[in-house]
């Protein structure tokens, strides 16, 4: 027993009787799960916010591409009457339709970045897992790692609200999840973007509180034996997304902080008016917008390396590079923010600087991607669902990863710049990478989380379609973007239709995979097969297959101890 | 080929220029504010009709459903496309083909019924070289004719005509402050574009006309949030932001029509403020300036004739004409913002 658990037993203790303590003995409902203190719950709790943001913002993208089916504008102003009706307002005009399309755009990004793939990752996976793979009984701040829970919903209130108060044109922020100055200061008039703001702000302190959590705890609580050297892929992959997380977003709080005030109290940071500079917010937000998207993918590479490792049945290829490799890209990942800003009239020294800088990523990532082949190179590979997704990941984050060494070359992103084809781009690393990242370790994990096996047809019958699916939406977006097709516009020249439509039916055929997967969840929580302590068989190696499914309510009160066997 | 530009400046600023075959009068929107243009300039005193507006090429200057880049008319944009068609694309094939073979591969020859039992081997120390190294060296490969082409950007000939570019919620102005002309270009209603024979969402009213051949400056800025000036077809995009003066620059052989639009999320109407640039001949632009009430200046650089052939009024309009919260665009020459 650790010092740790100790006040969680005390106050179960209460209850008397339990001289044993015994370490399944789980405080009552509303104890549980609103002041919760256990990793695994808040885990729980964040992936079902993550299942539900995703949802919405699933569903907003399907707006977006009902309206972009066809050339035109069809739905916008419908939808914006809508909105205006449920505030007592009257009929929308065109321009509010218009500006209805930015708040979707601008909804669908932060929900994903910040209410989905984030508290997936770090907040569900990170804090179910972390703890359980080094033997720690649970994270080193509980109570901190339930305020930063707690804040988000709020967050996420106030990001959905703001859709319903003024905004400028018409109702909500529709500023882009970017919020550029001076589009989101004297350009958006209303209280839309300032509850935008503060929604960000709630979201990213509980980020930065999680961060430091989670450092604390791989650097402190570690089961004995268990150097840094060892620590699985994936705790490596959270340490260094802390590390990001913690560095990266003070700067966007300063920056949206700004932005506050210059809305609000007559500071002209972002206005040259008042001897400001837009171009200095842009610098701020991609300061922290280029760490942001690793903070979205390491910890699905973290992920892919135990899944491939568990069904090759072989350790991963090259451990020290794989790890090293997480830490270089989080390194170099704060020396190329630029490359966002590639048209905002750069010298041309600068852009050469970050063309550079940009293309050396592609080095520590294509020694993740062979790393991962050699380690199914001589593996007996067997492919159940969490494998599919691994294996689509690594594939799909390739041809996202191409696409960004082409938009690197500062030359070549002036006409690449705001196109589709960095929407296909950042979707292939993010809708196919990071999300395909989720499901891998959604399904990996799922019997040891909820004690049940999910159904292995519906988890393939999901794989395949989604992954169909996402490849007709996306993979068109590259001739698109090719052609010139701008981002952010909901109406286009017909001669985008073609591609437009068929992105659309792609969206159509991943909601039926997105079926397969709800039922999948329904049905296995209820009615699934029992999941035994290890379903995958001797390439789970981790700690947290020595544990029941699910793991006891408190684990590891006499710590596991590693032992030299175990090396790399 | 500029001593031909000056004589046409020099027929068009003495009012010789042909009389043009007809005129297109461009219907303004309502979103438009009042036409500003020769509203600096008296020098032109009979003012002969606009010459008739190209038509665009399918296929050139606008989008067609293609699956690659448009078809590029500058020299910049030729090397570009060279560099992405030849060098990048077949790079990124060969990567993407590469690691899904090795994957198909793994796939099959690993599989658990035909290896069952695995190996133990998670090192090779040669190999973790050569996949480092490997790509270390294709990107520097990459990096030579990448870095070339930024710095063939941003290595432009001498300017023969500038023309400021400023965003506005939404629409374009275009001036020309060497000829003293200003113009708003609005996007035309899809009907109007259709009717024209033009793409909808991408037609105006007010067409951006420079010369064929000639080296076109264009300072880009805002009056009121980011906008983004940017023609595929050019190879040219810069982001118009209040209180900078941007600069970019395009040279075209090809009299035609091409499309652009405003790349940079800016409001509600974002989608709506398309460019068109149209690149005549340089009789026709003379035409154009002289039916603009504006006046040729001597473009080239100062010679010997220019000086008399400049009229006076250039410089006056240009500072008439100058939008309130951006400096004059006299001074174009250091344009590009040191950061």
């Amino acid at each position: 027993m650790t010092d740790t658990t100790a006040n969680a037993v005390h106050f179960e203790a209460d209850h008397g009787h339990d001289a044993h303590h015994d370490a399944d003995h789980k405080p009552g409902f509303f104890a549980r799960w609103f002041m919760s203190t256990n990793h695994k719950d808040i885990g729980t709790l964040y992936l079902i916010f993550a299942i539900i943001a995703g949802i919405i913002g699933g569903a907003i993208s399907g707006l977006m591409r009902l309206e972009l089916a066809e050339p035109g504008i069809q739905y916008l102003q419908g939808w914006a009457t809508i909105v205006n009706s449920m505030t007592g307002g009257t009929e929308a005009t065109f321009d509010e339709g218009l500006h209805m399309w930015n708040v979707l755009i601008s909804a669908h990004g932060l929900i994903m970045v910040f209410f989905m793939v984030m508290p997936a990752m770090i907040g569900g996976f990170g804090n179910w897992f972390v703890p359980l793979m080094i033997g720690a009984p649970d994270m080193a701040f509980p109570r901190m790692n339930n305020i930063s829970f707690w804040l988000l919903p709020p967050a996420f209130i106030l990001l959905l609200g703001s859709a319903f108060v003024p905004g400028g044109t018409g109702h909500g922020a529709g500023v882009g999840w970017t919020v550029y100055a001076p589009l989101s200061t004297s350009g958006s008039v209303g209280p839309a973007v300032d509850m935008a703001i503060f929604s960000l702000h709630l979201a990213g302190a509980a980020s930065i509180l999680g961060a430091i959590n989670f450092i604390t705890t791989i650097f402190n609580m570690r089961a004995p034996g268990m150097t840094l050297h060892k620590m699985p892929l994936f705790v490596w992959s959270v340490l260094v997304t802390a590390f990001l997380l913690l560095l990266a977003l003070p700067v966007l709080a300063g920056a949206i902080t700004m932005l506050l005030t210059d809305r609000n109290f007559g500071t002209h940071f972002f206005d040259a008016a008042g001897g400001g500079d837009p171009i200095l917010y842009q610098h701020l937000f991609w300061f922290f917008g280029h760490p942001e998207v690793y903070i979205m993918i390491l910890p699905g590479f973290g992920m892919v390396s135990q899944i491939v490792a568990t069904f090759s049945r072989k350790p991963v290829f090259g451990y020290l590079g794989m790890a090293y490799a997480m830490v270089a890209i989080g390194v170099i990942g704060f020396v190329v923010w630029a490359h966002h800003m590639f048209t905002v009239g750069l010298d041309v020294n600068t852009k050469m600087y970050f063309t550079a800088a940009t293309m050396v990523i592609a080095v520590p990532t294509g020694i993740k991607i062979f790393s991962w082949i050699a380690t199914m190179w001589g593996g007996s590979m067997t492919f159940e669902t969490p494998m599919l997704w691994a294996l689509g990941f690594i594939f799909m984050f390739t041809v996202g990863g191409v696409t960004g060494v082409v938009l690197a070359n500062g030359g070549i992103d002036t006409v690449m710049h705001d196109t589709y084809y960095v929407v296909a781009h950042f979707h292939y690393v993010l809708s196919l990478g990071a999300v395909f990242s989720l499901f891998a370790g959604w399904y990996y994990w799922f019997g040891k989380m909820w004690g049940r096996q999910y159904n292995e047809l519906l988890g393939q019958l999901h794989f395949w379609t989604f992954f169909i699916g996402v490849n007709v939406l996306f993979f068109p977006m590259h001739f698109l973007g090719l052609d010139g097709f701008q981002r952010r516009v909901p109406d286009f020249a017909d001669a985008y239709a073609h591609w437009n439509h068929i992105a659309s039916l792609g969206y159509l055929i991943m909601l039926v995979g997105m079926v397969f997967f709800f039922i999948n969840v329904f049905w296995s929580l209820f009615a699934g097969k029992k999941c035994p302590d290890n379903p995958w068989g001797e390439g789970a190696t981790t700690l947290e297959w020595t544990l029941s499914s699910p793991p006891p309510f408190h684990q590891f009160e006499t710590l596991p101890v590693i032992d030299d066997s175990k090396h790399h | 080929m500029k001593t031909l530009y000056k004589l046409v400046a020099i027929a068009a600023a003495f009012g010789l220029a042909p009389a043009a075959i007809a005129a297109v009068p461009a219907p303004a929107t309502d979103a438009a504010p009042a036409d500003a243009a020769a509203t600096a300039n008296e020098a032109a005193a009979e003012a002969p009709a606009a010459p008739e507006a190209l038509a665009p090429t399918p296929g050139i200057g606008q989008p067609d459903g293609r699956y690659g880049l448009q078809d590029m008319v500058t020299p910049i944009g030729e090397e570009a496309v060279w560099f992405h068609d030849v060098i990048l694309l077949p790079v990124i094939f060969a990567i993407s083909i590469f690691v899904l073979f090795l994957l198909l591969y793994v796939m099959v020859r690993f599989r658990r019924a035909a290896n069952p039992t695995p190996s133990r081997n998670t090192h090779n120390t040669a190999l973790e070289v050569i996949w480092t190294l490997v790509p270390v060296l294709i990107l520097v490969a990459i990096a030579v004719p990448s870095i070339r082409l930024l710095a063939n950007q941003y290595s432009p000939p001498a300017a023969d005509i500038t023309v400021k570019a400023i965003g506005n919620q939404w629409y374009w102005t275009y001036e020309y402050p060497d000829h003293g002309i200003e113009l708003v270009s609005n996007m035309l209603p899809d009907e109007e574009a259709i009717a024209n024979g033009e793409p909808r969402q991408l037609a105006v009213d007010e067409r951006m006309v420079v010369p064929v051949g000639a080296t076109v400056k264009v300072i880009v800025t805002s009056n009121d949030v980011i906008h983004a000036w940017g023609v595929p077809a050019f190879w040219v995009k810069i982001d118009a932001v209040p209180g900078r003066l941007n600069e970019t620059w395009f040279r075209t052989d090809r009299e035609g029509v091409y499309y652009g639009v405003c790349y940079e999320l800016c409001g509600a109407r974002h989608g709506y403020m398309p460019i068109a640039v149209e690149v005549v001949s340089r009789e026709r632009f003379a035409q154009w300036v002289a039916a603009r009430g504006g006046t040729m200046p001597g473009a080239a650089p100062a010679e010997a004739a220019s000086a008399e052939a400049a009229p006076a009024a250039a410089p006056e309009a240009a500072n008439d004409n100058a939008v309130a919260d951006a400096a004059p665009a006299a001074d174009t020459n250091q344009a590009i913002p040191a950061n």
